[in-house]
């Protein structure tokens, strides 16, 4: 380093620990930044449901139906009830309880098997094919949208479960978990707003 | 005379090999594609860059010839068309944005005395994406598949109906592929300045290009997912028969503008605001004061940032929408001529009571605020709707996009490109063909563009091929071309400047300008690892305060990848990172990423069995490596 310039040595940060939890963790700032990125994208898909929903005469438009609400009602319920289990999850990985965050992760998963099943019969209830109008076009967008935030999540919690049972965790895969928890709220806080509009809305006029 | 060894000389240099060894790239190949260093991810990005400005450059050149003089038919309609679309498409996708992205990825980590981005690998993918955009426009360029509507590609035009074949696809794929890897840059680039400053470097200490390169990450964060999603609606029009922009279907085409220029006019700032942190280095530097008016600057870069999402709709006036919208936007688009000025007057502040040496790098800035002055004002005209409604459409709106384009964020970058390339190189390029290259650029470039405002108040539309004698447009259309022959001249003259300086240019040292900020502080070129020890900050300008000696603080890994997590607001150490080594998973994912992007144009199922090695390299990418469980049903003899 010969033409680097001269330095005087004030303190040392080897003291300093090896990890974080919360806010403090480099990789939640990263979880933050795509949940605004995403989140971004849910509203101005819900702003394009608006938009055509404001054009149109009719809405649902001509030929079109309003979905169902069992389906549609009982997934709602089931996924803010798995909020309290997430939660969980999220309070054993900021105590890094190991037995915590191997169990609660694979019940996650089942959770989240279960809810994809039930996503599966609410798409079978939309009664707007895409192909036929717009409206049915924008339902669909904003079904597929958080469909695949909620199998993309499923998947990554499958994996983390896997890896957790399998090897011996340290202070950045609990911090890993948490992230993992707070995706999961966010595509909980995700569906309330497009479940009540596609739901709700054309229903209360 | 012989002297003994010093030890401590012989110790310190041991300690940097130790980093340098610790943060290399293997050799060869193997290097080349599993690296994550920032600072070759960065270089890659420009050369890219360089090479596409050479050739969306021979294309400009190609459609000014033809229009040099009435009824030319070197160029027909449809090669036309597609000319001023590859054009537009690579220089606003695949020039401007990605640019200020690399400029920043290469920039923020050695501003931050930091050894690395906060998250490397998704940095390394980040330009896999953007190098699969480059070839999704021009593979199929080569293979006779052009898109033929211009950069913004409006339905019902774009739709099914009137674009059968897979142009339009390729454009609006190529986009995808582009801004997935700007918002995975901008994650990166927003992390690192929040997490990763240096101790003492609170955000009140933060140099106004961190800012700027904040701030735009942000809009980028906010504006990009619009045109993602505006073109995957487009996309599916196309593909799966969706109604979005179909009127029979109860769609709309004024959707797709809405959504697109909500992304496209932020757009411009977030090419433009990393300029200001350019400029707002170099008149720093070479004005020898600290700027004028840092907290001035950095409102006006926020209040741009949130001004620029309220202005869209004036790229729409022509459609027809509510008089009091167009109103409305009118005012916004006025409004934010204030923080531009509140910027254009700090930066003059600064050098009008500084002690200005116009070195290259300054004359770049200076040439900046004389044409981005005259871009602005004809901002100013054509944000008035009633006279937009003349002009839009002419030649007068070709003058004023690239008077704020080229002459608001290209010749800033150039400056910035003339005045850091001494750090990423070692060496000096020449001052003499810089100022050569300086005048042809600027001049080539006014004399090519200054006429074409009179050719759009005289009336000729944009986007025509030819015309005929007796519109008298002959003798300022010639004047354009001779202007832009002479511009892109001195872009050759610049770039073999930049070229032969490699080798020619005299070693520059650590800090040739005397400029103010930490990247100065590192050897030039840096080493893989940057900075042996980690800076400690006192003021805006630490290399100025610091009299000659740097305050640092060591005890970050010598033996692994670590870098410095600090605090938000007032960069306290929190702690200590492990950084992720090489891989090549960031480039399986780029691959598995492209074969979807590329399948879905042709099939939906792609996106369905396309997640499926996505979802594998992903999972392999992030893969803990640590050893297996001691105990319990799952333990480590499983494996």
């Amino acid at each position: 380093m010969t033409d680097a310039i001269a330095t005087r040595r004030v303190g040392s940060l080897s003291g300093l620990p090896e990890s974080a939890e919360g806010a403090r963790h480099l990789v939640w700032w990263g979880n933050i930044g795509f949940m605004m990125i995403e989140g971004t994208g849910f509203v101005l898909a819900a702003g394009v449901y608006l938009y055509l929903r404001s054009q149109s005469h009719g809405w649902p438009t001509a030929g079109a139906h309003l979905p169902d609400l069992m389906w549609s009602t009982i997934f709602t319920v089931g996924l803010v009830l798995s909020e309290l289990p997430n939660l969980w999850v999220l309070k054993c990985a900021r105590t890094q309880n190991t037995r915590g965050v191997r169990i609660g992760t694979l019940v996650m998963t089942l959770i989240g098997v279960a809810l994809a099943g039930l996503r599966w019969m609410e798409l079978q209830h939309l009664n707007a094919p895409w192909y036929e109008s717009a409206y049915g076009s924008v339902v669909w967008m904003l079904m597929v949208l958080h469909t695949s935030h909620v199998v993309t999540d499923l998947g990554d919690t499958g994996v983390q479960s896997a890896w957790l049972f399998t090897h011996a965790i340290g202070d950045d895969q609990f911090a890993d978990v948490e992230d993992n928890a707070n995706y999961w709220t966010f595509v909980v806080l995700a569906w309330l707003p497009i479940y009540f509009m596609i739901y709700w809305l054309p229903r209360l006029g | 005379m012989s002297t003994a060894p010093d030890p401590v000389a012989a110790a310190a240099a041991a300690y940097t090999d130790q980093l340098a060894s610790v943060w290399s790239d293997a050799p060869g190949l193997w290097g080349f594609l599993t690296t994550v260093n920032h600072k070759r991810i960065a270089a890659r990005y420009i050369l890219a860059v360089v090479a596409l400005m050479f050739l969306a450059g021979m294309l400009a050149l190609d459609m000014r010839l033809q229009l040099s003089q009435p009824n030319l038919n070197r160029m027909d309609p449809q090669l036309y068309n597609e000319s001023f679309s590859l054009h537009g498409s690579t220089m606003l996708f695949l020039v401007s944005v990605p640019v200020m992205e690399a400029m920043a990825i290469w920039l923020v980590p050695l501003m931050l005395g930091q050894r690395n981005l906060a998250f490397p690998r998704l940095g390394a993918f980040s330009f896999w994406l953007y190098l699969g955009g480059v070839l999704m426009l021009w593979v199929p360029h080569e293979l006779g598949i052009t898109p033929d509507l211009g950069w913004f590609e409006y339905p019902p035009l774009s739709g099914p109906t009137y674009s059968p074949g897979h142009r339009a696809d390729i454009w609006a794929q190529m986009i995808t592929f582009t801004e997935v890897a700007a918002l995975a840059a901008s994650v990166n680039i927003v992390a690192t300045i929040l997490k990763m400053r240096p101790p003492g470097m609170t955000l009140a200490r933060m140099p106004l290009f961190l800012w700027a390169m904040l701030i735009t990450s942000l809009m980028t964060m906010v504006a990009l997912p619009a045109v993602m999603l505006v073109t995957s609606m487009l996309i599916a029009d196309r593909l799966v028969s969706t109604h979005f922009f179909v009127p029979a279907g109860g769609g709309d085409p004024v959707l797709f503008q809405h959504l697109f220029w909500f992304f496209g006019h932020p757009e411009v700032y977030i090419i433009f605001i990393p300029a200001t942190g350019f400029v707002t280095a170099i008149v720093e530097t070479f004005s020898r004061r600290s700027v004028f008016g840092h907290t001035a600057l950095v409102l006006s870069v926020i209040s741009i940032a949130v001004l620029a999402f309220g202005l869209w709709v004036h790229h729409m006036f022509a459609v027809g929408l509510p008089r009091l919208g167009n109103d409305f936007y009118t005012a916004a688009s006025m409004a934010i001529a204030v923080p531009a000025g509140v910027q254009i007057f700090c930066w003059i502040a600064t050098i009008w009571s500084g002690r200005p040496r116009f070195a290259t790098p300054l004359l770049w800035v200076a040439g900046f605020i004389m044409t981005f002055v005259i871009g602005g004002l004809s901002g100013i005209m054509t944000a008035s709707a009633p006279l937009d409604l003349q002009l839009t459409d002419t030649y007068f709106i070709v003058a004023h996009l690239h008077y704020v384009l080229i002459g608001g964020a290209i010749f800033p970058l150039l400056g910035a490109f003339c005045y850091w390339y001494p750090k990423a190189t070692g060496r000096m390029m020449s001052e003499r063909w810089g100022v050569i290259a300086f005048l042809l650029i600027v001049g080539g470039f006014n004399l090519g563009f200054f006429p074409m405002h009179v050719l759009g108040l005289e009336g000729m539309p944009r986007r025509v091929y030819t015309y005929g004698p007796e519109m008298g447009w002959g003798t300022l259309n010639l004047v354009a071309t001779i202007g832009s022959t002479i511009a892109i001249l001195g872009g050759l003259v610049f770039v073999a400047n930049a070229f032969l300086s490699q080798w020619w240019g005299r070693p520059a040292g650590a800090n040739p300008w005397g400029g103010a900020t930490l990247e100065w502080a590192a050897p030039s070129p840096p080493p893989p690892h940057n900075f042996d020890h980690t800076p400690v900050v006192d003021s805006l300008t630490p290399m100025w305060t610091a009299g000659g000696t740097l305050n640092v603080m060591d005890g970050l890994g010598l033996e692994k990848r670590e870098v410095l997590i600090t605090s938000v607001i007032d960069a306290v150490p929190q702690y200590r990172q492990k950084s992720p080594e090489p891989s090549l998973w960031p480039l399986i994912a780029g691959l598995a990423v492209t074969m979807m992007f590329v399948g879905s144009i042709f099939t939906p199922w792609a996106i369905v069995w396309g997640a499926i090695p996505i979802a594998a390299s992903l999972t392999m990418w992030f893969w803990p490596q640590r050893e297996r469980r001691p105990s319990g049903p799952m333990r480590g003899r499983l494996r």
